[in-house]
């Protein structure tokens, strides 16, 4: 997706102003489904190669930012920019049940000896072996890790994944954290992380976001090696702040 | 029922889309199934020849005993010799068996073709496009309840007694459930999908190409079968009035000369014809929803 498609809502994108480094840049947007004001105002720029996660109750327009910023929304306000190319994972791996998992991984891709190029992306995120698989015959995480191969492959400066491990078991999960820290390690996209849980919010990020009454309420800085020890006293320390800004936490509560 | 034998169903019946994998598809996908298993398989499929057989055989044995005249139910002997005759000694009565077969297969190709192609074509137009819904469906849908066949004394008025009325007739009947089912099946793709090509930075023949026409195939593919049905039904509705050629003048001929052998072989005749189309749609069908095997088997 280039610059062009994903950038402009309401106010044109204007480079002059945006940091060089930021690889995507909100100011101000504003959405609402009717009557109900989903983003008041939200400002959040994520920096080359950084990860940053995004939380918030459910509700809470975290998925209506994410697709503002994939050029999937554009009837919000304010300013946006995507400085580079993005790429998206659904929360549904949402691959094209008809065309085996080479050609998913290759649609779309402008580039000489694309079959070749999703061989190698498929191969990175361990799927070598199911090139000619149809996408039915894959598990849950199988599928995953072919939308994330799909939105690899694309070289993207900004990866925007909504809720991609959310339906996936706890043991799968925590392999594809691992994964994709991997990918992160070797390609270093900026990965804008859309989740509802906020150990993985923890694990991965190096800034939590979190999303309140439609602006960013709350923010945490993580500069932890990863992978991290998950009962890291700094991370227990975030954990408790992130969870009582969400309302959700109890003192004495196991966590 | 095992799924196995389910299968085994599916295969010899002309039954719904979703039992269609092919015996071929099932052994390579499963290529560790046991050999009894396979065997067993192999013994429904033989199984199911009983029974038609045992038909045939009590229907010629009837004859043999003179409980039936032949007169009314020609035995199956009869019909094949018969048959046999008009493939090699033509008769001015009735012309010759492949002749009548060739008129009659034109006719049913060129109304296939028409109705088919329009059909398709109309059903794209309005399930992607808003103002080809509003201009295209309502219309589709008067046409869809209007009685067919209610058509051909209107049809002779306008187009006369040759082959164009009849193959209008085809068209239109083949035309009617393909259009329906495409145009749904269009209609219910997921839109989601429609979001992951526009991600994807598709274009509109990628999108009509990957998303559109796999999507709606399935149904489209239903929309096939009956619209072929329909075709073959129109066909032999015509072809009875007013034809000079083809099967139907040839079993109109043998009305009038009390030759029911005669008739039987034209109605054998329509019967394979269709089951040659249903053979291709179900080629057509193993080819394109090879993806969905694996959901069925598992």
């Amino acid at each position: 997706m280039s610059v062009a498609t994903s950038a402009q809502i309401g106010v044109a994108q204007s480079t002059s102003s945006t940091a060089p480094a930021a690889v995507a840049e909100v100011r101000g947007l504003k959405r609402a489904f009717g009557p109900r004001g989903v983003l008041n105002g939200v400002d959040l720029s994520v920096a080359a190669g950084e990860i940053v996660a995004l939380i918030g109750r459910s509700g809470s327009g975290k998925s209506t930012l994410l697709r503002a910023l994939a050029g999937l929304d554009r009837e919000g306000t304010g300013h946006l920019a995507v400085n580079g190319t993005a790429a998206v994972a659904f929360q549904d791996a949402r691959l094209l049940h008809w065309r085996r998992v080479r050609e998913n991984v290759a649609l779309g891709l402008r580039v000489e000896d694309r079959e070749r190029v999703a061989e190698v992306a498929l191969r990175e995120v361990g799927l070598g072996e199911h090139l000619r698989a149809w996408p039915l015959t894959l598990s849950g995480g199988e599928a995953q890790r072919v939308s994330l191969a799909r939105a690899l492959v694309r070289e993207p400066d900004l990866m925007l994944l909504d809720e991609p491990f959310g339906a996936l078991d706890a043991i799968t999960r925590l392999s594809m954290h691992r994964l994709l820290l991997d990918l992160w390690g070797r390609h270093r996209p900026a990965i804008l992380l859309v989740t509802h849980d906020v150990d993985e919010a923890l694990a991965l990020a190096d800034r939590v976001v979190l999303l309140a009454d439609g602006r960013i309420a709350h923010e945490e800085r993580i500069a932890l090696e990863r992978p991290r020890e998950r009962e890291h006293h700094d991370l227990v320390e975030k954990r408790v702040r992130l969870l009582t800004e969400l309302g959700v936490y109890e003192k004495g509560a196991v966590l | 029922m095992s799924t196995y034998e389910q299968e085994a169903v599916g295969i010899a019946t002309l039954g719904p889309v979703q039992q269609t994998v092919t015996e071929e598809q099932a052994t390579e996908l499963h290529s560790t199934v046991s050999a009894p298993r396979a065997r067993r398989r192999r013994r429904i499929r033989w199984q199911r020849l009983v029974s038609p057989l045992a038909l045939l055989g009590i229907w010629q044995l009837s004859h043999v005993f003179n409980l039936i005249s032949p007169g009314h139910l020609p035995p199956p002997s009869l019909i094949a010799t018969t048959a046999v005759n008009l493939i090699t000694h033509p008769t001015p009565a009735y012309g010759s068996l492949q002749g009548a077969l060739l008129v009659s297969l034109e006719r049913f190709a060129i109304g296939f073709a028409l109705g088919g192609s329009v059909a398709v074509l109309l059903a794209i137009t309005a399930g992607l496009s808003r103002i080809g819904e509003a201009a295209i469906d309502p219309l589709a849908q008067m046409i869809r309840t209007l009685p067919l066949f209610g058509l051909i004394p209107v049809f002779i008025v306008w187009f006369g007694i040759g082959t164009l009325p009849k193959v209008l007739l085809v068209a239109l009947g083949a035309a009617v459930p393909l259009y329906l089912n495409t145009y749904s099946g269009i209609r219910s793709i997921d839109g989601r999908l429609f979001e992951l090509g526009h991600v994807l930075g598709l274009n509109r023949w990628e999108l009509l190409r990957n998303v559109v026409v796999p999507s709606a195939l399935p149904q489209a593919l239903v929309g096939l079968r009956q619209s072929l049905g329909a075709a073959w039904l129109s066909l032999v509705v015509a072809e009875q009035i007013n034809a000079n050629a083809g099967l139907g003048f040839m079993i109109n001929q043998a009305t009038q000369f009390l030759r029911n052998d005669v008739i039987f072989v034209a109605l054998f005749t329509y019967t394979l014809l269709g089951l040659l189309t249903d053979w291709i749609v179900r080629i057509l069908e193993r080819r394109a929803l090879a993806w969905r095997t694996d959901l069925v088997i598992r």
